[in-house]
């Protein structure tokens, strides 16, 4: 056992505060505690366990404690020329890979490699009754028993406490372009569409202040012919374009207004939010600043059929209530008896997710 | 029959079409079992409901009765999954097989779970687009069933499996009780229910409508056959190539018999005096492919190939492909019956744990021909025997489960893609300690509390366990030793 292996610790904090039904609040690297709602309960720190167990490139898995710094995961990956294919945003430089998961946060690439939770191959988890379980594991395909470690994905630490993740990694293409065109936002968002219909080596899009942006990513020769066929301009300095946009570190996101992150079919035409967007994945993720209520802005996304998360409050504004889209009776429902089916006293993150859960 | 039985029957009669309800034996028969014949079950009917409101009586009245549920797609299943509950109810949702919506623009389809896999591809091809996950069993096989069992095929070491490949699920509760999943929006807010519900087996709720994501169809797609003297080298070299950064479309492994048994089937060009064989597929731009094809016979001439060759033109990597997804079949004729392993080990460990097959085999004194998807690491060892010689299938049973339980201990899984079902059942209590069998069960009972869907199937109960641990020793440990044996 080496000094970075809290397993049995965690275990046991989690054992107590079961038996005393006092709330936990799993504290990994705060990078994302802006998202979701405001939890009641004692600090548990998950962040010192940490530390890559297995990294086998020839595997494309990697496995690693769940408060390892995901920037020292991606450091060990990027030296054997490797990756995660879905681009997570870090949101400060604190964030571990637990965090990142059980947010089941994704960046550009999201739309054409998948999202996180597409690359859980397994996991070890504490569950609310203090357990350490284990689900999956670092083979490629694995159906035996249901598919609990991908569950944990976006669940926000309210299933069970994220011990180690398993991921699939991906090979770095060989070369990245990005190509630059004026668009209004309809048309934008049908070339997103009609490109992603063609055997083409699209990486990312995005369509911000009448501007479209194309990623391509692959073997250099195959870039060029795809760029060709596309026409537009080469943007310059395209690495810093796409993680401004992934970290919200673009001029966008000084707005002082509320941050609402839109999921939308791929095709639906553009909202009128009152306030700048920017679409991204292909056109199934918008970003909106904008002020007008709530309900209003969910109700626009579900007139299309799609979902609305405040993702960031307005400026010096308190935490939302109720940050994500609620659920229909029966889902939320069958939410309640999911999380006592992993959390009977309810003392894992309660309420972060939903008031109740 | 008991009481509750007759009257479900009764009342299922009243809320259903006169041609939905199935009762006698003779039409029974053909539900008795799915593609693992060697268990077999008469169920008390089988509903074969022309609607989801039909569908919803069914489950309400089960669920009334007691009466526990088997939803049941083509049968195509290997592991049981779809194995009729004795005195219970076989849903067949064969008549939902309507492919409701393609959306070109937004790359979809939206279908019934009674469609067949290849129906989606071949519904999408006009739009330039295709279904990614293609088991071999496609013609045949549901995509209720390839949901349930989070089916795989040739092309998802690069396109994913089902649960990567679906978007969104219409499923009823046992209850009846409608839940809408996923979405053509991503991250669907709450818990991934989609993803619990993938594989789940028919034990959560049952499937009635599924939005699946479409590709588009490459533009350009060439198939290397590789021959190999051993089917450790032909092990190594997968992991080679994938060590090299390539990810082909496909990567599949045959040995001698399955090579030779798919020659004489098919003729699909294999050499029959190679030990073992590699397809692998290389797709996308012109280009791109003609690259990685001359970098992957790089890589397999080092590894050791003895022979090397490009499907010439498109019909001969169709021919090629024949041989590989005829292989189950062709295995077939050459003895009376066939058991096929599913289990999954980490690529590295290929030759090894192909050795060790090879070993056990002698041991237990039954043939196994070996096909299966090499570059996922999943293996089909189908093990040859004759149901009709006194005690071959215990044989071959015993067979089968030393080669799971090899899997497990390679840093596998018993399963990959055919599910546990009532097969694998004994060997979840050595891959799982009961506290993660419980957390199973408890899941379960989140969604089914009083355990009718397709009870006794995927997780087995601790008692179950206790009863089989007395002859297996986990890890050097004795499993469950807090549990009474008898
Ligand atoms: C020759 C052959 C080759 C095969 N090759 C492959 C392969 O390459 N890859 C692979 O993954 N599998 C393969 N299989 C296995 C099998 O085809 C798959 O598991 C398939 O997904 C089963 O589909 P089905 O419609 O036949 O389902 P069934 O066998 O009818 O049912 C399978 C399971 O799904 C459940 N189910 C069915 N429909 C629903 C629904 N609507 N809602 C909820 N639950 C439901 C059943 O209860 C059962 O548990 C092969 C099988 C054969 C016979």
């Amino acid at each position: 056992m080496d000094q970075d292996d809290h397993s049995e610790t965690i275990a046991a904090r989690v054992r107590e505060a079961a038996a005393a039904h006092t709330p936990l609040m799993l504290a990994g690297g705060g990078s994302k505690h802006f998202l979701g709602r405001r939890v009641a309960g004692t600090p548990l720190a998950v962040g010192g366990h940490c530390g890559v167990l297995h990294y086998v490139p020839e595997e494309l898995v990697l496995s690693a404690r769940a408060g390892t710094p995901l920037a020292e995961i991606e450091t060990a990956l990027a030296e054997r020329g490797q990756m995660l294919a879905f681009e997570p945003p870090y949101f400060g430089a604190t964030a571990t890979l637990g965090g990142t998961i059980a947010a089941n946060l994704s960046g550009p690439r999201r739309a054409y490699a998948g999202a996180a939770r597409d690359f859980v191959l397994g996991c070890r988890l504490v569950n609310g009754k203090g357990e350490i379980l284990h689900f999956g594991g670092e083979v490629m395909k694995n159906v035996a028993g249901y598919d609990l470690s991908r569950l944990m994905a976006g669940a926000f630490g309210t299933l069970g406490v994220l011990l180690e993740v398993s991921l699939k990694v991906l090979p770095r293409p060989e070369a990245e372009t990005t190509l630059v065109c004026e668009q209004d936002e309809t048309s934008a968002i049908e070339l997103m569409n009609r490109w992603a219909g063609r055997p083409l080596p699209l990486s990312a899009t995005a369509w911000s202040e009448g501007r479209l942006y194309v990623r391509l990513s692959g073997p250099a020769p195959v870039i060029a012919t795809a760029a060709a066929g596309l026409g537009g301009e080469r943007l310059p300095q395209a690495e810093k374009f796409w993680s401004d946009l992934r970290e919200h570190t673009s001029a966008f996101f000084t707005d002082p207004r509320p941050l609402w992150r839109l999921g939308l079919p791929v095709t639906a035409p553009p909202l009128a939010l009152d306030g700048p967007e920017i679409v991204t994945w292909g056109g199934a993720q918008r970003w909106v600043k904008t002020g007008i209520p709530a309900d209003q802005v969910r109700a626009h996304a579900a007139a299309v059929g799609g979902h609305a998360t405040l993702f960031r409050p307005a400026r010096d504004a308190p935490p939302a209530e109720d940050p994500f889209t609620p659920l229909t009776p029966a889902l939320h429902h069958l939410h309640q008896r999911l999380k006592a089916a992993f959390d009977p006293a309810g003392i894992l993150n309660p309420g972060r997710l939903y008031a109740g859960l | 029959m008991s009481d509750a039985r007759t009257t479900l029957l009764a009342e299922l009669r009243a809320a259903l079409p006169g041609d939905a309800l199935l009762t006698c034996e003779e039409e029974l028969r053909p539900y008795e079992c799915d593609g693992l014949t060697a268990y077999r079950a008469l169920p008390l009917a089988v509903v074969l409901p022309h609607t989801v409101g039909e569908v919803v009586s069914v489950l309400r009245l089960c669920r009334t009765h007691g009466v526990p549920v088997v939803a049941r797609g083509a049968g195509t299943g290997l592991s049981g999954g779809a194995l009729p509950h004795a005195g219970g109810m076989v849903l067949s949702l064969a008549r939902f097989n309507r492919i409701l919506e393609i959306n070109p623009l937004a790359r979809s389809a939206r279908v019934e779970p009674g469609v067949r896999n290849l129906a989606i591809s071949e519904a999408a091809r006009p739009y330039g687009l295709y279904y990614a996950p293609d088991p071999s069993s496609q013609i045949a096989c549901t995509i209720g069933g390839n949901v349930a069992e989070n089916s795989g095929g040739v092309h998802c070491l690069k396109y994913g499996l089902t649960v990567h490949n679906v978007l969104a699920l219409e499923a009823l509760t046992i209850e009846g009780e409608r839940l809408s999943l996923g979405g053509h929006a991503a991250d669907a807010p709450g818990y991934d229910l989609l993803a619990l519900l993938t594989g789940s087996e028919g034990l959560l709720a049952v499937v009635v409508e599924a939005t699946l994501r479409l590709l588009p169809l490459p533009q350009c797609a060439r198939v290397l056959l590789a021959a190999f003297d051993s089917v450790a080298t032909a092990g190594n070299a997968v992991g080679a190539i994938i060590a090299a950064g390539v990810i082909p479309a496909g990567l599949e492994m045959m040995d001698r018999l399955a090579v030779e048994a798919a020659e004489d089937f098919v003729h699909a060009g294999y050499p029959r005096d190679a030990e073992a064989i590699l397809l692998c597929e290389l797709d996308g731009d012109e280009k791109e492919v003609a690259v990685a094809l001359a970098r992957v016979e790089e890589i397999l001439k080092r590894a050791g190939a003895s022979g090397l060759r490009v499907a010439r033109d498109e019909a001969e990597r169709q021919l090629f492909w024949k041989g590989r997804k005829a292989a189950f079949p062709a295995v077939g004729r050459l003895s009376p019956d066939y058991y096929c392993i599913d289990g999954t080990i980490p690529r590295s460990k290929l030759a090894e744990v192909l050795t060790r097959i090879a070993e056990l085999s002698r041991e237990h004194g039954l043939r196994v021909a070996n096909v299966f998807h090499a570059g996922d690491g999943n293996l089909h060892p189908l093990i040859l025997y004759d149901a009709n010689t006194p005690d071959e299938l215990v044989r071959a049973e015993a067979l089968g489960a030393a080669i799971m339980e090899l899997c497990i201990a390679a840093g596998g899984t018993i399963t990959g893609e055919h599910g546990v079902g009532i097969e694998k059942i004994n060997q979840m209590c050595v891959q799982f300690t009961p506290a993660e069998l419980e957390q199973f069960h408890a899941v379960k009972r989140a969604f089914d509390p009083a355990g009718l869907l397709n009870p006794g199937k995927a997780v087995p109960t601790l008692a179950r366990c206790a009863e089989y641990g007395r002859m297996h020793v986990h890890r050097g440990e004795l499993r469950f030793p807090d549990l009474e044996r008898y």
